[in-house]
């Protein structure tokens, strides 16, 4: 089973704590919102990736299943 | 299809016009008007030998697309909101956002029957029964009018499932599809995240069928001549005819129908031809595209076409930018109100919009020793996909667009200052403005 990263992007406020438990595909842009280096978790990093999800304080970060597509 | 195999005996004159056969310049078309020149509705599966899902297969056949921007394929739409869980509602968005369009308000202001008739259709063929239609909600005439011609309708019975007028505010963002179920279900007029989208659970939670108006008035014609009429205009890969918004330095500005596939040059030409020597086309609005006016010129104006060129269709709107224009600032005044209608929901489109309106604005105006255009592309590539709906790729779009199509202007203002002719008038209508009178 593979995941991605979604961010909805009315939810987040950027506190940017994903980026911070997340560092490796996840950067924040100039105004503090995060920027996915890839949609795609890579498989060692599914762990992290939950944890950052739930860190989230506004449930923004949102980690699910493959489909491919965007959207 | 035995029985729509009538259509082009009986009506050999509409090959084109066709949405704008009956159309008069000084008053609306009447009911009776409208059922003179395309007889009455015809109303699937009221006769219990149509089964009303048929519609859906004529309009599938047809190849009709949607006319409001996106261009998905509208049998498509009706037939996976006709299959969703419980009863479907069907909205018609005539809450035409794109400032430098007018073909919506010109069928609802001058044929809102053709499309209160496409919204009957659409309803009965989805099974629904709860209809709106939606307009912007300042524009008390237009409401008044269209309450008129509902009122025709409903003395002769003629909608089973009654068309509910609704208000939108009138912001660019508004009319996007998301954002009007949004506002239907109590919410403010803003996109919102998606999935679910509209067509999975939309209005009440319902599996909701969002048209445009022109598609919808293309059902209306579809649903009377059948799909081999409708595909005997147009390109085989795009077929039928479509209205696009003709403005910017041409003789006769205004809404026209074109077959799909018309070069974009000869678009330029029915409206009477350049009116200066153009330098760049507009094409597909404020989320569309600058294509330099020589390459646009045999350019067909359909979805698949324009984007190969690397413009878009969006809602058919072509503005001649002459070369006594500056397309830099043109582009700059055109971002700055787009960064002006973020919905300030999502953040890279609240501060990365009004960021790259500033860097546009720069570039145009005040030069850049050397660095502004890549301090453009850098905010274009930050804020690019980042919202919950299109409106920072559409800005981003055309501003890239902008540095291809101009990018001899644009280096010459980043490394000398603005040039002389962003003097000029302003070109493209921007709301706010004193001199944008629309609505």
């Amino acid at each position: 089973m593979s995941y991605e990263l979604r961010v909805n992007p009315i939810a987040c406020d950027g506190h940017g704590l994903c980026a911070e438990l997340l560092p490796e595909i996840i950067e924040l842009d100039p105004w503090g919102y995060p920027i996915l280096l890839s949609a795609e978790v890579p498989r060692g990093l599914a762990e992290h990736a939950r944890r950052a999800a739930a860190a989230c304080p506004t449930l923004a970060l949102l980690v699910v299943k493959a489909t491919g597509e965007r959207g | 299809m035995t029985e729509l195999a009538l259509a082009p005996r009986r009506s050999p004159a509409l090959r084109l016009p066709r949405l704008l056969a009956g159309m008069s310049y000084y008053e609306i078309a009447s009911l009776r008007d409208h059922e003179r020149r395309y007889g009455p509705l015809p109303l699937w599966g009221a006769s219990g030998r149509r089964r009303p899902g048929r519609l859906i297969d004529v309009v599938d056949a047809s190849g009709l697309t949607g006319r409001g921007g996106a261009g998905f394929p509208t049998g498509r739409k009706m037939r996976s909101v006709a299959s969703g869980p419980g009863r479907a509602v069907v909205v018609a968005n005539g809450a035409e956002g794109e400032p430098a369009s007018g073909k919506d308000r010109l069928l609802l202001t001058r044929l809102p029957h053709l499309v209160l008739d496409g919204i009957t259709l659409a309803a009965h063929a989805v099974r629904a029964r709860t209809a709106y239609l939606c307009i912007h909600g300042h524009e008390a005439e237009l409401r008044d009018a269209l309450e008129g011609a509902l009122a025709q309708r409903s003395a002769v019975g003629l909608d089973p499932v009654p068309i509910q007028l609704r208000g939108i505010p009138g912001r660019y963002v508004a009319s996007e599809q998301s954002a009007i179920v949004h506002y239907l279900n109590g919410g403010p007029a803003k996109p919102t995240f998606s999935p679910p989208r509209p067509h999975q659970r939309g209005v009440r939670g319902r599996p909701t069928l969002v048209h445009n108006v022109e598609t919808l008035a293309h059902l209306a014609l579809i649903a009377r001549f059948g799909d081999r009429w409708f595909r005997s205009a147009g390109l085989p890969s795009a077929p039928g005819s479509a209205l696009v918004t003709v403005s910017g330095a041409v003789r006769r500005p205004g809404v026209y129908e074109i077959e799909l596939g018309t070069p974009a040059g000869r678009v330029v030409m029915t409206a009477g031809g350049p009116a200066e020597r153009p330098a760049a086309l507009l094409v597909g609005g404020y989320f569309g595209a600058w294509l330099p006016a020589r390459s646009a010129w045999p350019v067909p104006m359909c979805h698949a076409a324009l984007k190969a060129a690397g413009g878009a269709m969006g809602a058919g709107i072509v503005a001649v930018l002459p070369v006594s224009c500056c397309g830099l600032a043109e582009t700059a005044r055109v971002v700055r109100y787009l960064a002006g209608e973020n919905a300030g929901q999502c953040g890279p489109c609240m501060f990365g919009l009004p960021a790259l309106a500033d860097a546009v604005a720069d570039l145009a105006y005040e030069g850049g020793r050397g660095r502004a255009v890549e301090r453009v592309a850098t905010l274009a590539g930050l804020v690019a996909g980042r919202g919950a709906c299109r409106h920072p790729d559409g800005a981003v779009q055309l501003v890239r667009s902008a540095l291809r199509a101009f990018e001899a202007d644009a280096r010459w203002h980043d490394q000398r200052g603005p040039c002389p002719r962003v003097a000029r008038a302003p070109l493209l209508p921007v709301p706010g403005e004193a001199d944008w009178d629309w609505a």
